[in-house]
């Protein structure tokens, strides 16, 4: 129809490769020379994130123009296949809307632009470095980079003075550079880099104070759980490489780490839905792992052990998302393999739903604000992965944006509350409460994200949430439906559980200005429990602060020398900004798809979701060939229908490189529901509030002690499930343990003891013969069996000597008879 | 032992002269490895050593294999040799004869070793018959280079890491600390 | 030439080689008799690769090469570690490993 470079194209969008490689660069920098900045190396990080954030709005506004573009120039060729598409997925098990079908509907394919370099070859066999930039690339793009720029700007105050200043900013920088490389990866290759890269900043990152023991073992089980994971990444991406690359040669004249050539693999048809379905479930556990799915979700609540920016950062737009994130992306490999299509039962949705609801529970039994905030996050990481289970992918990929922003706010809130609130106390019941008088900002915009986080009308969480609701339901499966109704209850109560005991009632320890005097006498700081408190070294405090003194705008900062006892208030104006304008965002981030408000609203399905048109082959052949330094463009769309894609396959010659997804219609009272079952939540858990913690009511209070079934509950909540037991004990203790001692009882007690019975036994039964024929019998005779008795004892002993050469012989002799047994019986 | 190889030889039928520098690079080096494993001198067992391996190399280069024979000359003769005259004179070992070299149960050694190479033999006779290797033109190494950098690289890649592994291994372990 | 004759010297070697690791009592000989069993499979391989006429025997007979020299390497250092703690590198002495 038209040629696939008649889509404006730009330099922002052929030049987004740029936008990691600045904050690669500037890691760099700082880690090279930022010691010796006036800023030690801040300012480096946080230039590097302005000019990322710049370069992905140049992006986003350039890819939104080719999207119109495209959408112009096909509606000019006479507005493509529109008509006739309603109903062309019936006939499947469940019921599709007549919109369901409704993406191919007139809107043409938008061609990603991707572009890569070759930097090794190998037997035929590319490896490159590139771009992949669609919708969901420029979305996680803008998001990452906005994000990390408000963390480190509230980072410049929460730790300054800080040990390790300049690594801090140096291994943020990095952490959101390895994000940003994923979400641009153009091939699996690449994304793995970028996974790996996160895993080792957040490994740096949650161990940033290591010298505390808690510390360094947090980031190690953060380490090692995601490591469990990672091993189904590698596996995965081994499966799907090596089930797709013939595909990808033949066909597309790609390979099978192009994500492209994935997808088009995956929806072709000709794929096994054997590798499909195992290539699926180990990229998945690879998600499990690294988005803190259940049973893997453990290493999260831990990695609160970080500095706060550091747990905002990771659990709003880097890191945890990168598992939800390569679902999204590599959606048709899920599609395919889990059958999410015919609206099956799959693993995604289930562990999704599981995950949503333990850990809501979780949430509500802990005392420190940080860790209800973490349980949180996985709770709703749990929406995102049922919303992908259930084929709802912009709703999942719509709540990654949302949840960023308002998940982002609470956590710096909680750090501007431990900041100047109480005394870097992260403990809700101990150190908080009636903050909400002397923080009133920071209250005000945890306010406004929990109330997003919950699911009020017109704020963020509600689109989202709602619309993540609304289409699992659509899809056919009510029964996670209701589970996600029961998820977005519990959300809301817990939070408003956080809220009351942080920003009302009482005042208590820290909050009420009592200064832990004592405790600080009886335990230099870094003593303290790393999981409640930061163990800001004060002395360091104070030296570290002389030296940037001098070039401080921060008018507050005077008073900061001796801000380690101070009675609560409000923070500075660094902490300040990015929270009020994280909660500004969170406010009015969900009226960019608006589903309630008709169809102009829903700015994300436009431009983010990819359009399930089929390709013409040939094109694609041509297009997707690359060599080095070669920007590689795909795609004219066909005239042939997309409607299928997903459901069946192609028609010979074209392929296929997104499901078509089916949306659901908003329905207000689906909306009530949400909205009424949301109020309920948090007017219920109001009162419960109220009346346990402020009123103490008799009923209410140590009632997890005296009813039985309350404290089971209680104790089952607060182990979290024994699974920390459950791998500590029973599977390192359990399994690892009794390998090791049951290798070495058989070697102490089998082996050696069959060997020293055996010689003991011949022994005695020389002994036997000695003692009862001796007497009868001609001596010499008697002597000589009892000697060789003896000796065949003697020989047998020395076999467990310890010796090398002994050994060797035992090997290479039993290798002689073994072979000498083969060849007899096979002649 | 070396009877073996005569009467191989002899069955062969003719004596290009191949198969008489085989013979002869043959037997000196099994007599070589005999004094390896026989001298009562550890010094002597290395020179001695020095033999085999020239030997091995003298039948790549029977076998047309020429840069792999080079290659051994380079690393063992060179390298290997001058590693285990180091390894001896570190280790203090007296260098005139040496009684004890041998530990006490060194005459299991016989039978098994004897097993070995009845059952190899067996095989090897069993397997080949009476094949004839074709004359053959030396290996061009271009061939070589091409099978590393195309279908063996990536286990060349791993075998460069090995040599990494082990050099920083060895200075670990031998250094003084 | 005989396909066997490569065949037949290798397994002489070897069968050296094995009764040199066996019947050694120092370190040093015994990694020398190491290498004699190596050298035979090298050789092995050569042989192979000269009857089947490819070129992948003499390939991995260059990686046996390259592992046996890092063999060689760290099997000192170890020789040198043990000389270095029990004044001794006979192996019959070194039976801490006894059941």
């Amino acid at each position: 129809m038209f040629a696939a470079d008649a889509l404006p194209t730009g330099w922002f969008l052929e030049n987004a490769w740029l936008i990691p490689v600045v904050p690669a660069i500037a890691f760099a920098l700082i880690i090279g020379v930022g010691k010796r900045l006036p800023y030690r190396g801040s300012e480096v990080g946080i230039a590097s994130m302005v000019v990322s954030l710049f370069l992905s709005i140049g992006a986003v506004v350039q890819w939104m123009q080719r999207v119109n573009a495209a959408d112009g120039a096909h509606a000019a060729a006479g507005g493509g296949t529109g008509g006739g598409v309603a109903g062309t997925v019936e006939g499947f098990a469940r019921t599709v809307f007549p919109t369901a079908a409704g993406n191919g509907n007139g809107e043409p394919y938008v061609e990603p632009v991707i572009r890569s370099w070759v930097w090794w070859q190998n037997a035929g066999l590319e490896f490159g470095l590139g771009q992949h930039i669609d919708g969901l690339a420029v979305l996680m793009l803008v998001l990452v980079a906005g994000i990390s720029l408000l963390v480190q700007i509230f980072s410049l105050d929460y730790v300054r003075g800080d040990r390790r200043y300049t690594h801090f900013f140096a291994a943020l920088t990095l952490f959101s550079a390895g994000m940003l490389i994923m979400v641009l990866a153009e091939n699996m290759v690449q994304l793995i880099l970028g996974w790996e890269i996160m895993g080792l900043c957040s490994f740096m990152l949650i161990g940033h104070w290591w010298e505390d023991k808690a510390n360094s073992r947090a980031a190690l089980k953060a380490f090692f759980t995601v490591r469990v994971g990672d091993i189904g990444l590698l596996v995965g991406t081994a499966i799907v490489f090596f089930g797709a690359n013939q595909w990808a040669v033949d066909n597309l004249d790609s390979n099978g780490f192009s994500i492209q050539a994935i997808s088009a693999w995956a929806l072709s048809g000709d794929a096994s839905s054997l590798v499909l379905m195992w290539g699926a479930v180990a990229l998945f556990i690879a998600c499990i792992g690294k988005s803190g799915q259940f049973p893997l979700h453990t290493w999260l609540p831990d990695a609160m052990a970080g500095p706060t920016p550091v747990s905002s950062l990771l659990h709003s737009s880097t890191m945890v998302v990168a598992g939800v994130f390569l679902v999204a992306r590599l959606y048709p490999v899920f599609w395919e393999g889990l059958a999410i299509g015919p609206g099956g039962l799959n693993v995604i949705a289930i562990i999704g739903a599981i995950t949503l609801v333990i850990a809501a529970l979780l949430a509500f039994v802990q005392n420190d604000i940080k860790k209800v905030l973490a349980y949180s996050t996985v709770s709703q990481l749990g929406f995102m992965m049922l919303g992908l289970g259930t084929g709802a992918w912009l709703p999942a990929v719509f709540h990654i944006f949302t949840h960023a922003f308002f998940k982002c706010c609470l956590f710096l809130c909680a750090g501007s509350v431990s900041h100047s609130g109480s005394h870097h106390s992260f403990d809700m019941k101990k150190d908080m409460g009636g903050l909400a008088k002397k923080m009133p900002i920071t209250a005000g915009a945890w306010i406004v994200s929990m109330l997003a986080l919950a699911g009020v009308f017109p704020l963020s969480g509600f689109f989202s949430k709602d619309e993540i609701i609304a289409n699992v339901g659509a899809n056919g499966y009510t029964t996670f439906m209701w589970v996600a109704f029961g998820g977005a209850f519990m959300t809301a109560a817990y939070m408003v559980r956080a809220t009351y005991l942080t920003f009302f009632g009482e005042p208590r320890g820290a909050a009420a200005a009592e200064h832990h005097e004592a405790d600080h006498e009886l335990q230099p700081a870094g003593g303290v429990d790393a999981h409640t408190e930061e163990p800001h070294d004060e002395a360091m405090v104070a030296a570290g602060h002389g030296l940037d003194v001098s070039g401080d705008p921060d008018p507050h900062a005077d008073d900061h020398l001796h801000g380690a006892h101070h009675p609560p208030r409000e923070s500075g104006p660094l902490i300040l900004v990015p929270v009020c304008i994280l909660a500004f965002l969170a406010a009015v981030a969900g009226f960019t798809n608006a589903v309630p408000f008709g169809e102009s609203w829903e700015v994300l399905k436009k431009y983010v979701e990819p359009r399930a048109e089929v390709v013409d082959l040939a094109d694609a052949r041509m297009a997707i060939a690359g060599g080095p330094g070669e920007a590689m463009q795909l795609v004219a769309p066909s005239a042939a229908a997309a409607d299928a894609c997903g459901f069946d396959a192609p028609p010979d010659g074209a392929v296929c490189l997104f499901p078509a997804v089916a949306h659901a219609p908003f329905s207000w009272a689906k909306g009530f529901l949400a909205l009424g079952i949301v109020g309920a939540g948090l007017v219920s858990s109001w009162f419960m509030c109220v009346a346990l913690y402020t009123r103490r009511d008799r009923r209410l209070v140590g009632l997890t002690e005296r009813f039985a079934p309350a404290r089971w509950g209680y104790q089952f909540l607060w182990n979290k499930y024994y699974l920390d037991h459950l791998y500590e004990k029973v599977i390192v203790h359990g399994i690892a343990h009794p390998i090791a001692n049951a290798a070495y009882w058989v070697n102490q007690k089998v082996i050696d003891r069959t060997v020293d019975e055996s010689g003991r036994q011949t022994r005695r039964a020389g002994e036997f013969v000695y003692r009862n024929i001796d007497q009868r019998v001609v001596d010499g005779a008697v002597n000589a069996s009892g000697t060789a008795a003896s000796g065949t004892g003697q020989l047998l002993r020395p076999i467990q000597s310890g010796k090398v050469n002994q050994y060797g012989a035992l090997i290479f002799g039993a290798a002689a008879v073994a072979a000498i047994v083969l060849v007899i019986v096979n002649v | 032992m070396s009877g073996t190889i005569a009467t191989v030889l002899a069955a062969d039928g003719i004596n290009v002269a191949k198969n008489v520098g085989f013979g002869i690079i043959a037997f000196a080096m099994i007599f070589a490895a005999l004094c390896v494993v026989a001298t009562k001198n550890v010094v002597h067992a290395a020179l001695w050593l020095v033999v085999v391996l020239g030997g091995v190399a003298a039948q790549y280069i029977l076998a047309a294999a020429e840069f792999v024979a080079i290659s051994q000359v380079l690393v063992y003769i060179g390298a290997v040799t001058v590693l285990f005259l180091f390894g001896i004179m570190l280790t203090r070992a007296r260098i005139g004869t040496d009684i004890g070299l041998f530990n006490s149960g060194w005459a299991l050694g016989i039978p098994v070793a004897a097993l070995l190479l009845g059952v190899v033999g067996w095989a090897v006779l069993d397997y080949t018959g009476d094949d004839v290797i074709a004359n053959q033109a030396p290996t061009p190494t271009v061939l070589l280079s091409d099978a590393y950098l195309g279908p063996y690289l990536v286990p060349f890649l791993a075998l460069s890491f090995v040599l990494l592994a082990a050099a920083i291994g060895a200075i670990v372990i031998a250094r003084k600390d | 030439m005989l396909a066997a004759n490569f065949l037949l010297l290798s397994a002489v070697l070897f069968s050296i080689g094995v009764f040199g690791v066996l019947a050694r009592r120092n370190a040093v000989l015994v990694l020398m008799s190491v290498e004699l069993v190596l050298a035979a499979v090298m050789l092995n391989l050569v042989a192979f690769s000269t009857i089947v006429g490819t070129i992948d025997g003499q390939v991995f007979t260059l990686f046996v090469i390259g592992v046996a020299a890092a063999e060689v390497g760290v099997g000192l250092a170890m020789v040198l570690m043990v000389y270095r703690n029990r004044r001794s590198i006979s192996l019959d002495e070194l039976s801490e490993m006894k059941g």
